[in-house]
C-alpha cells in the first residue's frame, strides 16, 4: 500500500518535472465554470487572463520566461473543481492559478494548491471562508460577501428606508453566504427581514416563491445566489405583478443576465453590488481599448482576471519563479495593476474594498449610482 | 385566501408540464417495460427546437403570435418526433431481446449524448427566447388579487387539450388499440399480425411529441433554458409518472398535477427550502399504501 504511495508520487514528480523541462514556460492555470451554466463568467476570466498573458508576454514574460495558460474547467461543481487542480499541480505543472469562479469550487480547490505549494489569486471568489481560513497562498483581487452584504443593507436602510425585506438564496457557498452577510449587516442596523428561503439552482419555475413573497408584502427582495436564477426568479415577481425592489449582488454582472430574464423590461430597475467599476480606472484604459479593438467589451469579471494575472506574474517575477516566496512576497507588497495599486492583508484579502451599488436600465446595461 | 387561489394556480401549471412529459415515461414503461432515462433531454432537444424555430419564423417575417406559436408547435413537436424514433431505433431495438439493464445502461448512455451533442453544438451559455406574449388577467379578491398571465392560460389550455386528444387516441382509434393490445402482452399481439415494432416506434414518437408540447409551453413561459435542464424536469416527470402509477396514462396526468400541486404549496405555505423533501416523501407515503402508485395495476405474475 504504503509502497504503491510512493511509486505514484515519484511518477507524479518525474512526470511534473519532465514537464517543465520541456517546455521553459510558466505554467499559470486559468480555472472556473468554462462549461456550463455558468459558462459566460468562465469565458470573461479567460479573456482576460489571456489578454493579460499576452501583454504580459509582449513585455518579456517573467524573468525572460514566456506565461503559458492551461484552461481548467471545474463548471461550477466542487467535485469537477478539485479533479481539475489536482490535474493543473500534477500533469500541467501549474506554479500559479487565476481562478476559480464560484465560492463552493474555489474552497475546496484551494486546499489543493496550499498541499502543492501553488500560488493561487481568485477574481471573483467573495466568500469570507476562502480567506478566513489561513492559507498562506490564497489571494484575492475582489472584496469579501461580508462588505458586500453590508453595502446591500446600509443602502437598503439608509437610502430606500424599507422596511420589509425578503431574502432568498440559492444553498450554494457563495449564494447562502452573501445572504447571510447581508442578512447580519440588516439586523445590526435594526431591521428584521420579513422571510428567508432557499430555492434549488438548477430550477426555473419559482412561481410558488414569488407568490410567497407577494404575500409577505416585501418592499425589496434581496437575492443571494447566480443570474441563472436570478433571471427567472425577477420575470415571475414582474409577472405576478410584484413591484418590489430586487436587489442582488455581483453574482449577476453579465449580459447574460437580461437573456435569461426575458429581456431588459424585467431587469429595469434591479440593483446589484459590485466593485466601482473596473473599467474605470485610469491605469487600464489602453487595456480596455484593446478588449474593445478585439470586439470583447470587457464586462464584469474579465479585468478581474487581467488583474489577478498581474498580481500572480509579479509575484512570481519578484521570488524568481518560485511560488511560496512569491505568495510571502505579495503579502507585504503592494502590485500596480490595470484597476490601480492593489495591496493584500496577512490574509489574501484586499486593503481596500470598494462595493458601490449599480442599477441596471431599461437598455440592459447597469450604470453606477452615486 | 388570494394566497392560496394563486398557489393552486401556479402548482396547476407547472403540474400540467410535468404530466406531459410523465405521458413519455409511463406509455415506453407501459409497453416494454423499461425507463426511458433520454427522455427529459429530448425535451431539452424541444427547447432548443422552440429558439431555432421562433427565429426561422421572425426571419420569415412572421410577426403575429398565433402563427409563431402554431408554427412553433408543429416545428417543435414533428422534429422531437423524429428524434424519439431515430432514439428508440438507434439505441433500444438492438437491445429489444437483451436483459433490462443493458436497455437502462444504454438509456443513460443516449441522455449523456444528447446533452454533450446539444452543449457542443449549440453552447454551453444560457440561452433565452424573446417575450412574445406579456400581459395578464388579475382578479381582486378582497385586499389582495390572484394574477394569471396569458401565458399560463395559453399552458393550461394547450396542455389539456394535447392530453385530451392523446385519451382520445388511446382510446378510440386503430392506432391505439394496437399499442393496447402491445401492451396487453407482446407476443400474443404480433401473432395477431400487429406490427409491434411500429407500435412502439410510434409510442416514442408520441411520448417525444408530448415532451415536445411542454418543452414549446415552458420555453415560452420562462424564456430561459441551457442544456442541462431536461436532468431536473426529468426527475420530477419521472416521480410523476411513478406517483400516478407507471404504465397508467391518466395516472402519469393526474401524478404531474398532484406533484406540481403539492410542490406549490409546500413551498408557497411551508417553506421552499424542502419543497423537494416534501414531495418525494409524498412519493414514499403513496408508495407504501398502493406500492404501483395511485392509478396502477399491480403487476399479475404471468403463469
Amino acid at each position: 500500500m504504503s509502497n504503491a504511495v510512493v511509486r505514484k508520487t515519484l511518477i507524479s514528480i518525474a512526470v511534473a518535472g519532465a514537464a517543465t523541462l520541456a517546455q521553459a514556460d510558466v505554467v499559470i492555470g486559468v480555472a472556473g465554470p468554462h462549461t456550463g451554466a455558468y459558462a459566460a463568467f468562465g469565458e470573461q476570466l479567460w479573456k482576460g487572463a489571456e489578454q493579460a498573458a499576452k501583454d504580459i508576454n509582449a513585455s518579456g514574460g517573467i524573468n525572460g520566461e514566456m506565461i503559458k495558460l492551461v484552461k481548467a474547467d471545474d463548471a461550477c461543481e466542487p467535485k469537477q473543481a478539485v479533479s481539475v487542480a489536482n490535474r493543473l499541480v500534477d500533469s500541467d505543472g501549474a506554479v500559479a492559478v487565476v481562478g476559480h469562479f464560484c465560492s463552493s469550487s474555489t474552497q475546496p480547490a484551494s486546499n489543493i494548491y496550499a498541499e502543492a505549494g501553488v500560488l493561487m489569486v481568485t477574481p471573483a471568489s467573495t466568500n469570507p471562508t476562502i480567506t478566513d481560513r489561513g492559507l498562506p497562498n490564497v489571494f484575492r483581487v475582489c472584496g469579501r460577501d461580508d462588505q458586500q452584504g453590508d453595502v446591500a443593507a446600509s443602502y437598503i436602510v439608509d437610502k430606500l428606508k424599507a422596511k420589509r425585506v425578503a431574502i432568498i438564496h440559492d444553498k450554494d457557498t457563495y449564494g447562502k453566504g452573501l445572504a447571510d452577510a447581508m442578512k447580519a449587516s440588516l439586523n445590526a442596523y435594526g431591521t428584521k427581514e420579513v422571510m428567508y428561503e432557499g430555492l434549488t439552482r438548477g430550477e426555473k419555475d419559482f412561481n410558488a416563491l414569488v407568490t410567497k413573497i407577494r404575500s409577505v408584502d416585501a418592499d425589496v427582495v434581496y437575492f443571494g445566489g447566480l443570474h441563472s436564477e436570478a433571471g427567472p426568479l425577477v420575470r415571475q415577481l414582474r409577472e405576478q405583478g410584484s413591484k418590489a425592489i430586487f436587489m442582488s449582488g455581483d453574482g449577476i454582472v453579465s449580459d447574460e443576465f437580461v437573456t435569461v430574464a426575458g429581456g431588459p423590461q424585467y431587469v429595469k430597475g434591479v440593483m446589484m453590488t459590485f466593485g466601482a467599476d473596473p473599467m474605470s480606472y485610469p491605469t487600464g484604459k489602453s487595456v480596455v481599448k484593446e478588449f474593445q479593438a478585439n470586439g470583447y467589451e470587457p464586462e464584469g469579471y474579465t479585468l478581474y482576471s487581467y488583474t489577478a494575472l498581474q498580481v500572480a506574474a509579479a509575484a512570481l517575477q519578484h521570488a524568481d519563479l518560485d511560488p511560496i516566496k512569491g505568495a510571502e512576497w505579495l503579502h507585504t507588497h503592494s502590485v500596480d495593476t490595470v484597476m490601480g495599486k492593489k495591496s493584500f492583508d496577512k490574509k489574501g484579502d484586499l486593503t481596500v474594498s470598494d462595493y458601490v451599488m449599480y442599477e441596471w436600465n431599461d437598455k440592459g446595461k447597469y450604470i453606477q449610482l452615486d | 385566501m388570494d394566497i392560496v387561489l394563486q398557489q393552486l394556480v401556479n402548482g396547476l401549471t407547472l403540474g400540467s408540464v410535468y404530466g406531459l412529459i410523465a405521458i413519455g415515461y409511463t406509455m415506453v414503461y407501459g409497453i416494454i417495460g423499461m425507463i426511458n432515462f433520454a427522455h427529459g433531454d429530448v425535451y431539452m432537444v424541444s427547447a432548443y427546437l422552440t429558439a431555432i424555430s421562433i427565429a426561422l419564423l421572425t426571419f420569415f417575417g412572421v410577426q403575429s403570435f398565433p402563427f409563431i406559436i402554431f408554427g412553433a408547435l408543429i416545428f417543435t413537436i414533428v422534429i422531437t418526433g423524429a428524434y424519439g424514433w431515430v432514439i428508440e431505433r438507434v439505441a433500444y431495438r438492438p437491445l429489444r431481446n437483451s436483459s433490462r439493464l443493458s436497455v437502462l445502461i444504454s438509456a443513460i448512455g443516449m441522455s449523456l449524448i444528447l446533452q454533450n451533442y446539444v452543449q457542443l453544438s449549440q453552447g454551453p451559455n444560457q440561452q433565452g427566447v424573446p417575450t412574445l406574449l406579456s400581459g395578464a388577467f388579475r382578479f381582486h379578491i378582497g385586499d389582495g388579487f390572484v394574477q394569471i398571465t396569458y401565458m399560463k392560460l395559453l399552458i393550461l389550455l394547450i396542455a389539456f387539450t394535447g392530453m385530451a386528444v392523446l385519451t382520445y387516441i388511446i382510446q378510440k382509434t386503430k392506432l391505439g388499440r394496437m399499442c393496447r393490445a402491445t401492451q396487453q402482452d407482446r407476443k400474443m399481439a404480433s401473432i395477431l399480425g400487429i406490427d409491434t415494432d411500429k407500435v412502439i416506434s410510434s409510442v416514442f414518437v408520441i411520448g417525444s411529441a408530448m415532451a415536445a408540447l411542454a418543452g414549446v409551453l415552458v420555453t415560452l413561459d420562462y424564456g430561459a433554458f441551457d442544456f442541462y435542464i431536461g436532468f431536473i424536469m426529468g426527475i420530477k416527470a419521472f416521480t410523476a409518472a411513478v406517483l400516478g402509477g407507471i404504465g397508467s396514462l391518466p395516472g402519469a396526468m393526474l401524478g404531474g398535477i398532484i406533484l406540481g400541486l403539492s410542490e406549490s404549496l409546500f413551498a408557497g405555505l411551508v417553506s421552499s427550502d424542502y419543497k423537494d423533501v416534501f414531495s418525494f416523501s409524498l412519493l414514499v407515503l403513496i408508495l407504501i399504501i398502493r406500492p404501483s402508485g395511485l392509478l396502477g395495476k399491480p403487476a399479475v405474475e404471468k403463469v
